[in-house]
């Protein structure tokens, strides 16, 4: 893994690498090298397979996190390439040339998060929602139970308990507050 | 196949490579091959544009079971997503458990005793069995021939009795937990598990001599459905639908979890690469789970704890990280991303399943140029499933 | 909307023009009826036995629950002796099975499906996602109650309901049948404009006739 790193570090800067398992890194990068790291990864490395493409809101740090996953499926290795985004008007270059298959991905990012893929085939349709008129719903702003309450009819006589009381004044009744 | 059809009525590609097709014309009929359908797998439609018999465009629709899975998980601790999270793919439910706890437990630096690991392959085997099962009904089914399905459905629901020995429950079991399994096996389950594979033995034999000597699916499934091997990265492609191409991509080989390094198989490949050989290295697929099954219950360590010690579960906060686990299911490479902040409630849950990237570019690819009535065969023959697609 | 869906003007094959508006055209304008019982009794009991002793169930698996119905069609617990079979199209069935939730999406289609049967008609809401949202309540997805949407003649609760729960299910339904207390589809032709704003009030995407029949 540390060699990998090293390679890929000779033809593009590199951000910190999170080494999570003895075949798994994570590899943070700016997104302008991002392509020219996949096509070295891909082409001359032998990280073939796309797993999968997926973004984490870190609402927090007012920042997307989109994480591209390769494996070499020879060697048993894998790498994240994570690249930050910033949450305002968020896009990103399409990687539908090198992968086909990231077109589907991309929609659905585009449709879940709000982060624009310009390019990529079908990228603003609707894939899964239909006739969606809030903000993406997988942002962390979006509260879905406030949404489920507001604009679904619930049944009555449907009660919750938080597990940690409900087993505290069942195990131990006689404990006091 | 000796038909050719007048290719002189096919549309011409736009500028940016989309089809021209002009809807007014009278040359061409939009068809949805659509939720409420006897030909699809579970819940999903195509919006097909054919020209005669022939499909010249389809375009795939899913999000008709989104239940937002990957939210939700966000608002429920560790603990409290079990329940939920079996519920992401339906034939196979154990999976699920399987990378969620994994990769839990991989971040949170628990350790799974050494029979728990075994009784998790089990559990994984035949849970792959009853995938396959169910899959071999729906191809012949999808090609007219109702009675396997009658077969393997039945066998398939003594497995279930199995399970429901095992775990409680015949569909959802909540079994593999974060740090082992729920329970340890019930007095005697090895020999009836023994018998139950007795059974699935025959009904293999049986579906062999009816469906793959038919020489009506033999004309109507070799030939079809065609997957180029060059495909298999482009698109993702994993699971028996790439081994029938020809490429050996099997992840229990080459990406060996749970105790797959110790046990003694070979993954079954053929090049074919249409609807015939696909069916038919499903079917030594289960033949070799089978086997894969009868090595582990001779192999199982016969004593020793099954779950390891956790924290208070609903108090339980695991440190920053990310990490990704994956698995061969029976269609193909199940993954799950799993990030967590350091709260109690994981921060991102991603789940990566193998329909995710056979039904959506792939069929859309596959499609052009097929017969109206291939159409099931052959959305059946990728074994696609869509809860796992729109989550 | 849907191109085409809008209202435009078509040129035929033999070069003649006219208008074509589909939600309106191919479509029944009116409002669905209620057809209450017209016959003697004796003659209405011999009917709903009949209806009760045939029940053919829409081959729609809208959720999970569509996987519990598959054994159902196998010998080992044959749904079939009770005269219960699986019909691919909605004019054939009489029983819309709602197998699980409902996204809104499939609520849409599900709506679709249950106006094109012909009446009498049933509703049956299998497992505990259509009593109460069961373990989806906070989804913003999946709706929560089946009955503001259409009218059920018979939850089946669990999660999976076996397929034993589901032949005792069929049981207590043809008791309802019989006793002539199966009214859903005179409920929804009464309490038509209701049931419908109800409908419109998830599916934010109308592009459908308000009656599909």
């Amino acid at each position: 893994m540390h060699k990998l790193y090293e390679n890929l570090g000779k033809i593009i800067p590199l951000g910190e690498m999170t080494l999570q398992r003895a075949n798994l890194a994570f590899i943070t990068l700016d997104r302008r090298y991002l392509r020219s790291a996949l096509h070295h990864l891909r082409d001359v490395e032998g990280y073939s397979h796309l797993v999968l493409l997926t973004a984490v809101d870190w609402l927090e740090e007012d920042v997307f996190q989109l994480t591209y996953l390769l494996s070499n499926r020879t060697a048993d290795m894998d790498v994240g390439l994570r690249v930050m985004l910033p949450r305002e008007n968020a896009s990103m270059d399409s990687i539908h040339d090198i992968w086909p298959t990231a077109a589907t991905y991309q929609r659905e990012l585009r449709e879940m998060f709000g982060i624009d893929f310009p390019g990529s085939p079908r990228v603003n349709e609707e894939f899964i929602l239909e006739g969606w008129q809030e903000i993406p719903p997988y942002r962390r702003d979006f509260d879905t139970k406030k949404y489920s309450e507001e604009n679904f009819a619930h049944r009555e006589g449907r009660v919750t308990k938080d597990p940690a009381s409900h087993m505290k004044e069942l195990l131990y009744p006689d404990r006091g507050q | 196949m000796n038909y050719q059809p007048d290719r002189s009525k096919y549309p011409a590609k736009k500028a940016d490579g989309t089809l021209d097709i002009d809807l007014t014309s009278g040359k061409y009929l939009k068809l949805w091959h659509g939720p409420n359908h006897p030909g699809i797998t579970g819940n999903m439609s195509v919006e097909l544009t054919v020209c005669g018999d022939e499909v010249v465009e389809g375009k795939v629709h899913v999000g008709y079971l989104h239940r937002g899975f990957e939210k939700l998980m966000e608002r429920r601790s560790f603990i409290q997503c079990f329940p939920i999270v079996c519920r992401i793919c339906v034939p196979e439910p154990d999976f699920n458990e399987y990378c969620y706890a994994a990769a839990i437990e991989e971040l949170s630096g628990v350790v799974v005793p050494e029979r728990a690991h075994w009784i998790r392959t089990m559990i994984l085997e035949m849970g792959r069995i009853n995938s396959y099962l169910m899959y071999l009904g729906g191809q012949a089914g999808a090609l007219g021939q109702g009675v396997i399905g009658q077969w393997t459905t039945y066998v398939r629901d003594l497995m279930l009795d199995r399970f429901e020995e095992l775990t409680g429950a015949r569909i959802y079991h909540m079994f593999i937990l974060p740090g082992g399994v729920r329970d340890d096996l019930p007095e005697g389950f090895k020999d009836r598990l023994e018998a139950t594979l007795k059974e699935v033995d025959a009904v293999l034999k049986d579906v062999y001599d009816v469906m793959f000597k038919n020489a009506v699916f033999k004309r109507r499934s070799i030939g079809v459905g065609y997957i180029d091997p060059a495909w298999v990265d482009e698109y993702g492609i994993t699971g028996p639908n790439a081994r029938a191409a020809g490429v050996a991509k099997d992840v229990r080989k080459d990406q060996p979890y749970l105790v797959y390094d110790q046990l003694d198989f070979e993954p079954v490949v053929d090049h074919g690469s249409d609807i015939y050989t696909r069916a038919d290295v499903r079917r030594r697929d289960v033949a070799m789970s089978v086997d894969l099954l009868r090595q582990i219950l001779a192999k199982m360590p016969n004593e020793g704890p099954v779950m390891a010690k956790l924290p208070n579960v609903l108090h339980w906060q695991i440190p920053r990280g990310e990490t990704y686990i994956r698995g061969e299911c029976s269609r193909g490479e199940y993954g799950f991303y799993l990030v967590t902040d350091g709260s109690r409630f994981p921060r991102r849950v991603n789940v990566r399943g193998p329909s995710y990237t056979h039904a959506m570019t792939l069929l859309e690819r596959m499609i052009v140029n097929t017969n109206i009535s291939d159409i099931a065969a052959l959305m059946v023959s990728l074994h696609t499933y869509p809860p796992e697609i729109e989550r | 909307m849907k191109e085409e869906l809008e209202k435009r003007v078509v040129k035929g094959p033999d070069g003649f023009e006219f208008t074509v508006e589909p939600l309106q055209d191919y479509y029944c304008a009116e409002a669905p009826r209620a057809h209450l019982p017209v016959y003697s009794k004796i003659v209405e009991g011999l009917f709903n036995w009949a209806r009760a002793e045939s029940i053919w169930i829409l081959g729609f698996g809208t959720g999970c629950g569509a996987i519990e119905m598959r054994p159902l069609m196998t010998p080992r617990f044959d749904a079939y002796r009770f005269g219960i079979q699986w019909r691919p199209t909605p004019r054939q069935a009489n029983l819309l099975m709602i197998s699980g939730y409902l996204s809104t999406k499939t609520l849409k289609r599900a709506i679709r499906a249950y106006e094109q049967m012909q009446s009498p008609k049933y509703v049956v809401g299998l497992g505990s996602c259509t009593i109460n949202g069961g373990m989806y309540w906070d989804s913003y997805n999946t709706i929560k109650k089946l009955d503001d949407y259409m009218p059920v003649d018979l939850f089946i609760a669990g999660c999976m309901p076996r397929p034993e729960a589901l032949l005792a299910g069929f049981n207590d339904l043809k008791k309802i049948i019989k006793a002539d207390k199966a009214e859903g589809a005179n409920k929804y032709a009464e309490n038509f404009d209701w049931y419908k704003a109800n409908q419109k009030s998830v599916i934010k995407d109308w592009d459908m006739p308000d009656y599909n029949w």
